[in-house]
């Protein structure tokens, strides 16, 4: 079966300034591809471009098998949910649902059957007479959400559709949002640039920065195997330590010397990973740096490290050290005896550790 | 006792503040009524006899209130041979100002609307020459305009003065649009296109319904003034097509003998009844839409 959506050496570009370099992306029917960076790296350039609402300079693109690389928005079977909802304000809850369909010239009777089915699912039915202004941030969210649903289209857009919306409201939504996409089976195309978003919500990530794909995968690809050092910093909460560090090879594997300031430098073993170069930089998750007796699996080494600070987040306690020049988290037990000032005994699980080159900062394993 | 210290002691503020107040009324009661003479005399005066104005007192009540005067100025004031008053050239105005409003504020909407939300390459320096019409002198433009009407034959006709208004209009009605239609977050446009609709579906359906403080505006302004206008009515109009401030000029300046000041009262407030009447009706909108912002949807 064809990509239902397909975009091959995309270029976009103002003026000289380019905006998005050879863009290469293609998703099958039911994924859900989030496009995640921070401000200004193009994603919501992508999206536009995605939709036809800003022309391309370069490469093709197509929807559902069928080349729309000059097609106008309303001919692309798409629908698109806006970061301000862009709902009409003069017009109530069920004409801003059937404008599309209106304009389309769809006979009244399944204008009206789509609108009470979609409002069902949605849950809106008592909002429908409402107008824009008169509905609460989560409501206008839905509204927004039933304008997309009822047109049943090939392709959803969302850019930064959960942005404006509380912290509490916000997590609700998303959890209803994925419920959605796998009631629906539909295929969705999602901009943000808050990385849990895109971790809870897709089967696809990409990544970008300044206008370039810097890694495409699955949410765990993205997480565990980072393809280079912005993508290992971007995606994570906290993010993942990157720690400069010395390699050495032995016949067991690979010894990582982390340098440490007024002490022995932490040596580590490596038995996965071989023919690293003498300077790299070592990446591990702060889930990877526990308390000594939690972790025992096969990679894990104990190290006493000094701790700066200590973080209790509820669930977890996160203790910050200094290892290698560098603020190192560690993800602890909530009832830890980790403090703040004191040496504690931590395990290092280098089972997931990803290397990065100092120079490049692309992945080395 | 102890009590009612706190009151006492508030009592000599509260008073200040009493005679403050009654101080500010005071002083813009004069301010009222100092705007407020040159029309209560033009009023009493145009409704009082000729013999009364020539013996009594300029802001005395009338000793006996009479019409005539009104009647005069509407239907049989003489402008130079003819004497049938301001009732033809009020129609004039009429006939002038209500299709060069609709037509001026209809394109400007349109204007407004493409320089604002349909990015286009040159739309700024678009939008600032139609500003600089804006601030050309009326006079400099008077031959040129007088050639091209002659050449379009339309020259000294109703729909040349109408063609005159909505040209020199345009650049303040835009104006208004533009910065109007600026606050509308450019994303409801993005998706109407999504949604399907045109450039007129979406101008029609989304932007007009949004725009009635600032089309309230936009219509007083244009009907002040194409109403008001002198220049162009005495340049462009010939016999039977002037508006009714030529027409007042006329009857004011042409009399022979004696002069009706209450006549010509008359006829000045007649003149200037239809833009009173539009600030009334409709001058709370245009304050509320002079100062409406954004639009939050």
């Amino acid at each position: 079966m064809s990509p239902i959506l397909e975009i091959n050496n995309l270029f976009k570009s103002y003026g000289s300034t380019e905006i998005l370099k050879d863009i290469n992306v293609s998703i099958e029917e039911g994924d859900f591809l989030v496009l995640v960076g921070p401000s200004g790296c193009g994603k919501s350039t992508l999206l536009n471009c995605i939709a036809g609402l800003e022309p391309i300079s370069g490469g093709a693109l197509s929807i559902g098998g069928r080349d729309m690389t000059t097609v106008s928005p309303k001919d692309r079977d798409i629908a698109m949910v806006f970061q301000s909802y862009a709902l009409y304000p003069t017009m109530t809850v069920a004409k801003n649902i059937t404008f599309g369909m209106k304009v389309r010239g769809v006979d009244a009777a399944t204008q009206a059957e789509k609108l009470a089915y979609v409002a069902q699912q949605l849950q809106i039915e008592p909002l429908l007479k409402r107008k824009p202004g008169q509905l609460s941030g989560g409501q206008r969210q839905r509204v927004a959400m039933g304008r997309a649903l009822v047109r049943d289209p090939k392709l959803f857009l969302f850019d930064e559709p959960l942005s404006n919306l509380d912290a509490k409201l916000r997590v609700e939504m998303r959890t209803e949002l994925k419920a959605l996409h796998q009631r629906l089976g539909a295929s969705m195309v999602y901009v943000t640039h808050d990385q849990i978003e895109a971790m809870t919500l897709a089967t696809k990530i990409v990544v970008m920065k300044g206008g370039v794909i810097q890694q495409i995968g699955t949410p765990s690809e993205i997480y565990n195997r980072p393809a280079n050092l912005f993508v290992a910093d971007f995606m994570g909460s906290p993010a993942m330590n990157l720690i400069p560090a010395k390699t050495r090879s032995s016949d067991a594997g690979t010894h990582i010397e982390i340098a440490r300031e007024n002490d022995a430098p932490i040596v580590l073993s490596d038995s996965k990973n071989r023919d690293l170069p003498q300077d790299v930089i070592l990446g591990v998750r702060p889930e990877d740096i526990a308390d000594a007796a939690k972790l025992a699996g096969g990679e894990a080494q104990g190290a006493e490290c000094l701790i700066d600070i200590v973080e209790p987040a509820g669930a977890d306690t996160f203790a910050v050290m200094q290892l290698g020049g560098k603020h190192v988290t560690a993800r602890l037990h909530s009832e830890t005896t980790a403090a703040a000032g004191l040496p504690q005994k931590l395990t290092f699980d280098l089972g997931k550790a990803s290397y990065f080159s100092p120079d490049t900062g692309l992945r080395l394993n | 006792m102890a009590d009612i210290s706190p009151y006492t002691e508030a009592r000599p503020s509260q008073a200040g503040k009493i005679a403050l107040r009654w101080g500010l009324y005071l002083l813009l009661g004069l301010f009222a009524i100092f705007y407020l003479m040159p029309l209560f005399v033009m009023v009493m005066t145009s409704l009082k006899s000729l013999d009364e104005i020539r013996t009594g007192d300029l802001i005395s009540l009338p000793r006996e209130v009479t019409f005539d005067a009104w009647r005069t100025a509407w239907s049989g004031a003489c402008t130079g041979i003819q004497c049938e008053g301001m009732r033809p050239y009020f129609w004039n105005s009429m006939l002038i100002a209500i299709p060069g409003v609709a037509i001026s504020t209809l394109l400007g909407a349109m204007n407004g609307y493409v320089i604002s939300q349909w990015n286009f390459r040159g739309a700024n320096i678009i939008f600032s020459l139609m500003l600089f019409g804006c601030f050309i002198p009326f006079q400099v433009v008077l031959l040129p305009m007088a050639r091209m009407l002659g050449m379009m034959g339309i020259a000294g006709t109703i729909p040349g003065l109408i063609f005159v208004h909505v040209i020199y209009g345009l650049g303040f009605t835009t104006l208004f649009f533009r910065n109007y239609y600026v606050s509308i977050p450019s994303e409801l446009t993005k998706a109407a296109k999504v949604d399907g609709a045109g450039f007129f579906r979406i101008f029609w359906s989304i932007f007009l319904p949004l725009s009635i403080p600032i089309i309230v505006v936009t219509v007083i302004w244009q009907f002040t003034q194409i109403w008001n206008d002198f220049l162009f009515g005495v340049s462009f109009s010939q016999a039977g097509t002037q508006p009714v401030t030529v027409a007042l000029n006329n009857i004011v300046n042409s009399t022979t003998g004696v002069k009706e000041y209450n006549v010509d009262m008359a006829a000045a407030i007649i003149a200037a009844l239809p833009t009173l009447l539009v600030y009334v009706v409709a001058g709370k909108y245009f304050v509320r839409g002079l100062t409406a912002g954004s639009v939050k949807g």
